[in-house]
């Protein structure tokens, strides 16, 4: 009958609990790679340097626990590997967190340079409509970066008309629009390689498209493969703190779906027993 | 006529984009990304008056005083605090009307509307999308409940899934040998989510993908009416 | 003699197999004229670099990334002649070769690599207005029961017992998402209904497209139902266009107005469960649809009646129960059949290893 009855504010407190303890006093849980996460490792580590990338930061600051670890990690593999990283987003607050990935990393790499080894084109409404106006013509979309100045001035730009010169296409996305357009735009229309990451929550719904013609090279999933590709990149971030936290909730939820079909399994007898 | 023009301007709007998707001749190419231009701009616009219906809203709830109308001093003071840091100070590295408010920066460290949004907006936003993790506990006490066959499947999947994109559904079966990997928490959980869960969410999107070409061609047709209030 | 014999025969083998230089300019097929293709040969010993320059009337420009042994140029004008030149240098910069071609790219008129495509959306789209013209002349049509659409009367009556209002959410998407629209239709005909009962209506909206598409809807259902002065245009508006914002901003009025059925049909994503949940507490009937796969699991733990999918979209021909309407059903459930045949003969012809079927529907 306790169970029954069981008032839901108990079970807030208990995952309050459970995600506050190990955010506070990390255990160090190990974790198993995902094939998904490999591949997107594998798409930026095996991309030439210099090569042109385009990142597509379409989230705001309510994804960022799951997505900014996945951005911040993927930018600073891109920088390793000597890639021009082109920023764009396609959310209006997109661009602020381009602007917090950017603030950290210039804090491991000091000599990075604006306009030479990444730039901010900034936001840009319309969502599928501007890219799709991007695979024909980036300096109709964008005449200038995100501070006004015009795109022909940085050399990051040089030889750059087009979605199809860049090698790949990250779109560390919330929702729409966002990796589900890139893939339609980028991959179907221009032909280049698309990856990125998603919250966990919409990871099945686009799962399908990393499939047989690689509409989706590989993908991240939640803080746990954001977590996995901060350990591939010998990077510790965010998620890997989270992931302790997010492992004793998923706990914690699963005590509770196991203690709700007890309760069904004792009422149904209960109730057997009675007709008896 | 009222209702003529706007279906003949969806009929036309509407055969161009079905066509050009064929069809990479001049002009059909280009009328369509012409049209998606229009809707950008109608978009861009429609911000204002969705604008002016907020603070029409709230202004006539203070007005009038409606039920709970102290809110409404809260939205319209937040609307004007954001707007007028925007206008006057810019954002990031764009400039507003009385400069970059250098003298704000050296005080607060950011601009005032960069400093709100990351002090302020960011931990709200962050707050209502955090309720997810405390309300899918309760929805899944409340719904996750095998009471037939297909449903106990499902309850036993959820766990493997759940388990497996932890750290802990590593730890559980790290000790099993290696011919057994497939047996291994997180690739029991990665196939599920790989065959099927892809299988029924590509039936998902299969019937949507038909329902949405049933309606629009219903709208192309003139059939559909009601998106613009009915016959 | 046969030594000899041997000897030209190797000579001549090295001449005919030996690659040599070679460039050509071709259209790329099946587009609108702005993209050429340009492929060139070299020999294999050949270690030093090729330059290919394009003019046209406005200037000369290089052509960059060469690595690979053709290269797409576009953004090209079909109305326009280009004068390609390649050259390839020796280590030591001497031209080697060099060839100018000019071509002319073609405007087509026909995607033949869309053909597969055009030949199903036809045969759906045949169906669909064969059935709707069908059920025109009077034929009889089934529809299987949607039970979140046949609670639409359990809701108003109970919202207007209850003097309650009703809350109505087309989803966080704009106009252009045919989900907002579906969720749109349905809007009209419970505005209808709950002019007819007299009860409240709260519909608020993230779009601002989408504010003055709903107004229209709700205004035209009352003056429908015969109730034009009850229509009142606040019960439509808009809160603001941020995902969680607007998610706070609903969460707020079903604590404090209590509404006693809430709709959520439309495009939804990581709110959906915030939305149903506060909706359930606060003890509304609850009806939810979207065509969003992965927030589906979350509405149908939490509400009362769920639309999947295509049944949001059957919403409104169910609804109104419009002979041609429901005739555009029986058409996608052709297409639907289609679909799953086209599916297992793909799955078969794979199975015995022939890619027929697979080659023809990618559009490489």
């Amino acid at each position: 009958m306790a169970l029954q009855n069981l008032d839901r504010r108990i079970i807030y407190i208990l995952i309050f609990l459970a995600v506050s303890i190990p955010l506070i006093k990390p255990i160090g849980l190990k974790m198993h790679i995902s094939e998904n996460v490999k591949k997107v490792y594998s798409l930026v580590q095996e991309t030439p340097e210099n090569s042109r990338v385009l990142f597509s930061f379409d989230y705001d600051p309510a994804s960022m626990p799951e997505l900014h670890p996945m951005a911040i990690s993927a930018f600073r593999q891109a920088l390793l590997k000597k890639q021009k990283i082109v920023c764009t987003a396609m959310w209006p607050m997109g661009v602020q967190m381009y602007e917090d990935v950017v603030k950290k990393m210039k804090v491991e790499f000091p000599n990075i340079k604006y306009g030479v080894d990444y730039i901010n084109l900034g936001y840009k409404a319309g969502g599928i409509v501007t890219m799709q106006a991007m695979e024909s013509d980036i300096n109709k979309v964008f005449p200038t970066d995100f501070s006004g100045k015009a795109l022909s001035d940085f050399p990051i730009m040089n030889n750059v008309s087009s979605l199809k010169n860049f090698k790949y296409v990250l779109s560390f996305s919330a929702g729409a629009p966002g990796i589900k357009e890139w893939v339609m735009i980028a991959h179907d229309q221009a032909k280049i390689k698309v990856a990125g990451g998603v919250t966990a929550v919409s990871a099945p719904s686009i799962l399908p498209y990393v499939n047989d013609q690689h509409q989706l090279v590989g993908l991240l999933g939640g803080m746990a493969a954001a977590a996995q590709f901060e350990s591939l990149n010998h990077f510790k971030g965010t998620a890997t703190k989270g992931m302790d936290a997010q492992s004793l909730a998923h706990l914690v939820i699963i005590i509770f779906i196991l203690m709700g079909n007890l309760n069904y399994i004792l009422l149904k007898k209960k109730k057997e027993r009675g007709n008896k | 006529m009222k209702r003529n023009i706007p279906l003949l301007i969806t009929f036309i709007a509407g055969f161009i984009i079905i066509i050009s998707e064929f069809i990479p001749h001049y002009p059909f190419g280009s009328v369509k990304s012409g049209l998606e231009g229009w809707f950008l701009i109608i978009s861009s616009f429609a911000i204002i008056l969705g604008n002016l219906n907020l603070i029409k809203v709230n202004i006539l709830k203070i007005k009038f005083k409606s039920q709970n109308w102290k809110y409404s001093y809260v939205t319209l003071i937040s609307f004007t605090i954001m707007l007028l840091a925007g206008v006057f100070w810019g954002t990031q590295t764009k400039s507003g009307i009385l400069g970059s408010g250098s003298g704000i920066i050296a005080q607060i460290g950011d601009k005032p509307f960069d400093y709100l949004y990351n002090n302020v907006y960011q931990h709200l936003s962050a707050t209502m999308f955090s309720l997810l993790s405390f309300y899918i506990a309760s929805a899944a006490y409340r719904a996750f409940i095998g009471r037939t066959v297909e449903a106990k499947l499902l309850v036993f999947s959820a766990i493997i899934v759940m388990l497996g994109n932890t750290s802990l559904g590593f730890l559980i079966t790290s000790g099993l040998p290696h011919s057994l990997d497939f047996l291994q928490l997180p690739n029991i959980s990665e196939y599920i989510m790989k065959y099927p869960n892809t299988a029924g969410q590509r039936a998902i999107m299969i019937g949507a993908g038909l329902g949405i070409i049933g309606s629009s061609l219903r709208i192309i047709l003139g059939i559909e009416r009601s998106y613009l209030g009915g016959e | 003699m046969k030594k000899l014999f041997f000897v030209i025969l190797c000579l001549s083998s090295l001449f005919l197999f030996a690659e040599d230089f070679s460039f050509s300019v071709k259209d790329n097929p099946n587009d609108n004229g702005s993209n050429l293709i340009l492929q060139w040969t070299k020999p294999a010993d050949f270690n030093g670099r090729i330059s290919i320059k394009r003019t046209d009337d406005s200037g000369t420009v290089n052509i960059s990334d060469l690595a690979k042994n053709y290269k797409l140029d576009y953004n090209l004008h079909p109305d326009k002649s280009y004068l390609y030149s390649f050259e390839a240098f020796s280590k030591d910069g001497k031209i080697m070769f060099d060839k100018k071609v000019e071509f002319k790219p073609v405007d087509n008129w026909f995607n033949a690599k869309k053909l597969p495509f055009l030949i199903i959306l036809l045969l759906i789209s045949g169906a669909i207005v064969y059935y709707i013209y069908s059920a025109k002349s009077g034929k009889e049509l089934y529809i299987r029961k949607i039970s979140g659409l046949e609670s639409m009367d359990e809701a108003v009556g109970r919202a207007t017992e209850l003097g309650k209002p009703i809350l109505f959410v087309p989803g966080i998407n704009d106009i252009d998402d045919m989900q907002t629209i579906a969720g749109l239709t349905i809007l009209g005909q419970l505005a209808q209904k709950s002019a007819e009962y007299g009860a409240d209506l709260i519909v608020p909206v993230s779009k601002s497209m989408v504010l003055s598409t709903a107004r229209e809807i709700v205004k035209e259902s009352y003056l429908k139902a015969g109730h034009p002065d009850d229509y009142k245009e606040d019960s439509v508006f808009y809160l603001t266009d941020d995902q969680f914002g607007f998610v706070a901003g609903i969460d707020g009025i079903i604590v404090r107005e209590k509404p006693a059925a809430n709709f959520f049909l439309g495009a939804f994503y990581a709110e959906s469960l915030i939305l149903a949940e506060t909706g359930f507490s606060s003890g509304a009937i609850q009806t939810a649809g979207t065509a969003m796969p992965s927030q589906l699991p979350f509405f149908v733990a939490a509400c009362d009646y769920t639309l999947i999918g295509e049944e949001l979209f059957a919403a409104s021909a169910y609804l109104s129960r419009d002979p041609q309407q429901l005739g555009s059903l029986k058409g996608q459930d052709f297409g639907k059949a289609l679909l799953a045949f086209i599916l297992l003969t793909g799955v078969i012809l794979e199975m015995l290893n022939i890619h027929f079927l697979k080659n023809l529907l990618i559009i490489k």
